[in-house]
C-alpha cells in the first residue's frame, strides 16, 4: 500500500526547506521500508504553516506543519499512520479556519493538485471552461465575461468583458493575448502561486480569451524575480502542447517571456514595449492596447488572476460569479496578507470583507506581537491606512473614496516600530529607482522627493519642506503619464496625513565647524 | 560559463531565437546566462545581428536592472528591500549581511566569492525577510541565516 504525501514545491515552501523535507521523508521511508509517493503540489497559501505536509488517508488528506527538515525525520519515526496527537498535526486542511472561511474559485485547485499533472487538472474541473466557451462561440463567451462583472485584477479594475469586446471588434491581421505576470508589488504573490500551483488555469483562461477575441498567440510575461515560477510554467506549456491543449490543434500558442528587473514593466504599455525588445517606456493612451497593442496589433493585456478566473466563470456561469461581492466589485478577490502578520497567506473571498477583519481576525494581527500601526494596501503605490480606517470594505470604490486603492490585493502590515517618514522616503526612492524616465515629474520629482524627505528626517525646516512635498506630489500626480509617478503621492501623502507625528523631527545637531 | 566574449557562442544564441518577435530580451538573458554578464562587444554584435543601432542596444541593456556590465562574484545574493520585507526588519538584516561581507550594495568581495545586490520583491511577502541565493529562494531570514549564507558562498 503506497501512502501518498503532498509536499509543496511553491517557492515560499522551498524557501523554508520544503525540498529537504521531501528528501528526508523519502530517505526515512526507504530506511523503514515504507512505500511512499511524494507529490509536489503548489501551496495552499497558509504560509506560516509551510512547509505544510499532507498525507492521504481513507478519510481524506490530513496536514502537518510547519515541518522543518529536522521535523521530517521524526515525522515517520513512529511509523504510520500519524496520529492527531503529533505536535505538528493540523487536521484536515479544509477545516483550518484560515482556509475554511475562504471562497476559493480562482484558487480552487492550488495546493491540491500536482501543478504539472493534466490528469489532476481535469479531475478537478480543468477544461470545462474552454469546452463551454467552444460551444458558446466568441460573442456569447464575451457576454459571459461581461455579465460576470470581472474587473481587471492587476489594479486598474477595468471591466474585463469590455476590454475583450474592444479587441474582438477591431480587425487586424493578427491579435494577441498578453498575460501580465510581472507581479512587482510588494505584498503580492497570487500570480506567483498560480504559476507554480495551477498553471493550466492560466493556459485555459488565455485559450478562452483567444477564442473570444480571435487571437491565436499569447505571451506570458513573468518577472525574472520569480525563477521557480518561470521554470514551472515553461514546463506546463510544454505539457499542454504535448496534449494538444496548445498548438496547431488547439488553435492557440503561448510563449513565455521573462522580465529583466524593471518594476515599471508591470504597467501594461511598458510591458508591451519590453515584449517588443525595447526599453520599458510607458506609452501614451490613446491608442489603447485593445486597438493598437503588441506590435501595433489589437491586444488583450490582462493580469494573470483576471485570465485565470475566466475558466471558472465559463464553467460555472457568469451569474454564479457575479453572485459574490458588493457594489460594483463582483466576484472574489485573492487577497494577499503579508508583512509583519501572524497568519500571512492567500485569502480568496468575496469583495466586502473589511480591512480590520482581514488584518485582525483573519491575519491574527502582527507576527511581532506588537500593535498594528499601519497597513499598506495595493502595493508600493498604495496608501498607508491607520487603524481608524479599518472599517473600509475591500471594494474598489470604497478604497478610492478614502484616497486608497486595492490594487492587486496585497496587504502589508507594519507594527508600531515603523517610521512612516522613512516609508514615505522609500516611496520616493523606489519611484526614482524604477522610473522609466519619460516624465520629468516622475524622473526628477522622485529624486528631489528623496532629498526633501531626507531634510525632513533630519529636522531641517520641516514645515516648509512638508509643503514642498505636498506641492511635489501634486505635480507628480497630475504630470505623470502612468501610475508609477502618478500614484507615488498615495503612500507619501497618506503617511503624512495619517501619521503626522512621524514628520515632526527635532533638528539633528550639526557638528561644530 | 565562459567569462570571455565568444562571438561563435553569441551567434549560436542569436540563431536560437530566430523567428521570435521582439527577441532582444530573450537574447540578452541567454547572453548573460552564458557569459555571466553582457560583454561590451555584445552591443555592436547585436546591433549588427538585429539590424538596429548600437544606441538602441545600449539603451535596452542599460534600462533593465538585471543586465550586468561586468561579471558578478561566484555567488550572487539578492536581498529583498521592498515593503513587506522592510516590515520584518529586512533593512537591518541586510545591513548585517553587508557588514559581514564588508560590502556596499551591489559590491563584490575582493576574493570574488559573493556579490550582494538589492532586489525588489520575490513574492515571498508572507515569509519575510527573503532573498535569492544563486537563484534559490530563502525566507524567514534571521541571524542564523547569515551564517548559513556565509557557509554556502564559501563553497
Amino acid at each position: 500500500m503506497t501512502i501518498r504525501f503532498f509536499v509543496p514545491r511553491d517557492a515560499a515552501a522551498r524557501a523554508v526547506g520544503a525540498d529537504k523535507v521531501a528528501a528526508t521523508l523519502r530517505d526515512e521511508a526507504k530506511r523503514q521500508g515504507i512505500e511512499i509517493e511524494i507529490v509536489r503540489t503548489g501551496s495552499r497559501g497558509l504560509f506560516w504553516l509551510e512547509t505544510m505536509v499532507e498525507i492521504e488517508t481513507p478519510g481524506g488528506r490530513i496536514a502537518f506543519g510547519p515541518v522543518t527538515p529536522r521535523d521530517a525525520h521524526g515525522l515517520l519515526a513512529g511509523g504510520l499512520p500519524l496520529s492527531a496527537s503529533h505536535p505538528l498535526y493540523l487536521g484536515r486542511p479544509e477545516d483550518i479556519p484560515f482556509l475554511k472561511r475562504q471562497t476559493r474559485l480562482t484558487f480552487a485547485r492550488c495546493g491540491i493538485v500536482d501543478p504539472l499533472s493534466l490528469a489532476d487538472w481535469r479531475r478537478y474541473g480543468g477544461g470545462r471552461g474552454l469546452e463551454r466557451a467552444r460551444s458558446l462561440g466568441p460573442s456569447k463567451t464575451l457576454e459571459e465575461v461581461t455579465k460576470s462583472g470581472l474587473r481587471g485584477r492587476g489594479g486598474a479594475g477595468f471591466p474585463t468583458g469590455i476590454k475583450w469586446k474592444t479587441v474582438a471588434d477591431t480587425s487586424a491581421d493578427r491579435k494577441y493575448i498578453v498575460c501580465n505576470a510581472d507581479e512587482g508589488d510588494s505584498g503580492t504573490f497570487a500570480d506567483r502561486m498560480m504559476l507554480e500551483g495551477d498553471p493550466f488555469a492560466l493556459i485555459e483562461g488565455m485559450a478562452i480569451a483567444g477564442l473570444a477575441v480571435g487571437a491565436t498567440k499569447g505571451y506570458v510575461y513573468i518577472r525574472s524575480e520569480y525563477p521557480d515560477a518561470v521554470r514551472t510554467f515553461e514546463r506546463a506549456v510544454l505539457l499542454a502542447e504535448a496534449e494538444d491543449l496548445l498548438g496547431a490543434e488547439a488553435g492557440f500558442d503561448i510563449e513565455v517571456r521573462v522580465g529583466a528587473g524593471a518594476y515599471v514593466c508591470g504597467e501594461e504599455t511598458s510591458l508591451l514595449e519590453s515584449l517588443e525588445g525595447k526599453r520599458g517606456q510607458v506609452r501614451a493612451k490613446p491608442p489603447l492596447p485593445a486597438h493598437k497593442g503588441l506590435f501595433g496589433r489589437p491586444t488583450v493585456i490582462n493580469n494573470l488572476i483576471s485570465l485565470a478566473t475566466v475558466p471558472w466563470i465559463l464553467a460555472e456561469g457568469a451569474e454564479a460569479y457575479a453572485a459574490f461581492g458588493m457594489g460594483r466589485s463582483r466576484g472574489t478577490m485573492p487577497i494577499q496578507l503579508a508583512g509583519n502578520i501572524r497568519h500571512g497567506g492567500l485569502f480568496e473571498t468575496a469583495f466586502g470583507v473589511t480591512l480590520g477583519e482581514l488584518v485582525d481576525e483573519i491575519g491574527g494581527g502582527t507576527q511581532s506581537g506588537r500593535p498594528v500601526r499601519a497597513v499598506q494596501v495595493g502595493g508600493p503605490l498604495g496608501a498607508y491606512f491607520p487603524r481608524a480606517l479599518f472599517d473600509t470594505a475591500f471594494d474598489y470604490e470604497a478604497f478610492t473614496a478614502r484616497d486608497g486603492l486595492i490594487g492587486h490585493g496585497g496587504i502589508v502590515v507594519f507594527d508600531d516600530t515603523v517610521d512612516m517618514a522613512r516609508q514615505a522616503r522609500f516611496a520616493m526612492e523606489f519611484c526614482a529607482i524604477e522610473s522609466c524616465g519619460k516624465c520629468t515629474p516622475c524622473r526628477i520629482g522622485s529624486t528631489r522627493g528623496v532629498e526633501t524627505m531626507d531634510k525632513i528626517i533630519r529636522g531641517e525646516r520641516s514645515a516648509a519642506n512638508l509643503k514642498l512635498i505636498e506641492d511635489l506630489c501634486q505635480t507628480m500626480k497630475f504630470g505623470s503619464l502612468c501610475a508609477l509617478g502618478g500614484f507615488t503621492p498615495y503612500p507619501v501623502m497618506s503617511a503624512i496625513k495619517h501619521f503626522p507625528e512621524d514628520f515632526v523631527r527635532p533638528p539633528l545637531s550639526v557638528a561644530a565647524e | 560559463m565562459s567569462l570571455r566574449w565568444n562571438e561563435a557562442e553569441a551567434t549560436a544564441i542569436v540563431r536560437r531565437h530566430e523567428g521570435r518577435e521582439g527577441r532582444l530580451l530573450p537574447i540578452l538573458h541567454d547572453l548573460q546566462a552564458a557569459f555571466g554578464y553582457v560583454p561590451e562587444p555584445a552591443i555592436a554584435f547585436l546591433a549588427q545581428a538585429l539590424n538596429i543601432t548600437r544606441a538602441e542596444v545600449h539603451g535596452v541593456v542599460s534600462f533593465y536592472h538585471d543586465f550586468r556590465h561586468e561579471p558578478a562574484g561566484r555567488h550572487v545574493l539578492k536581498l529583498c528591500r521592498a515593503e513587506a520585507c522592510q516590515s520584518m526588519d529586512g533593512e537591518a538584516f541586510a545591513r548585517r549581511v553587508l557588514d559581514r561581507f564588508d560590502l556596499d550594495w551591489g559590491g563584490t568581495t575582493s576574493d570574488g566569492r559573493v556579490t550582494v545586490e538589492a532586489i525588489y520583491c520575490l513574492g515571498l511577502c508572507a515569509s519575510a525577510p527573503s532573498a535569492l541565493l544563486d537563484g534559490e529562494p530563502m525566507a524567514r531570514l534571521n541571524a542564523d541565516s547569515i551564517d548559513e549564507i556565509a557557509r554556502e558562498v564559501s563553497r
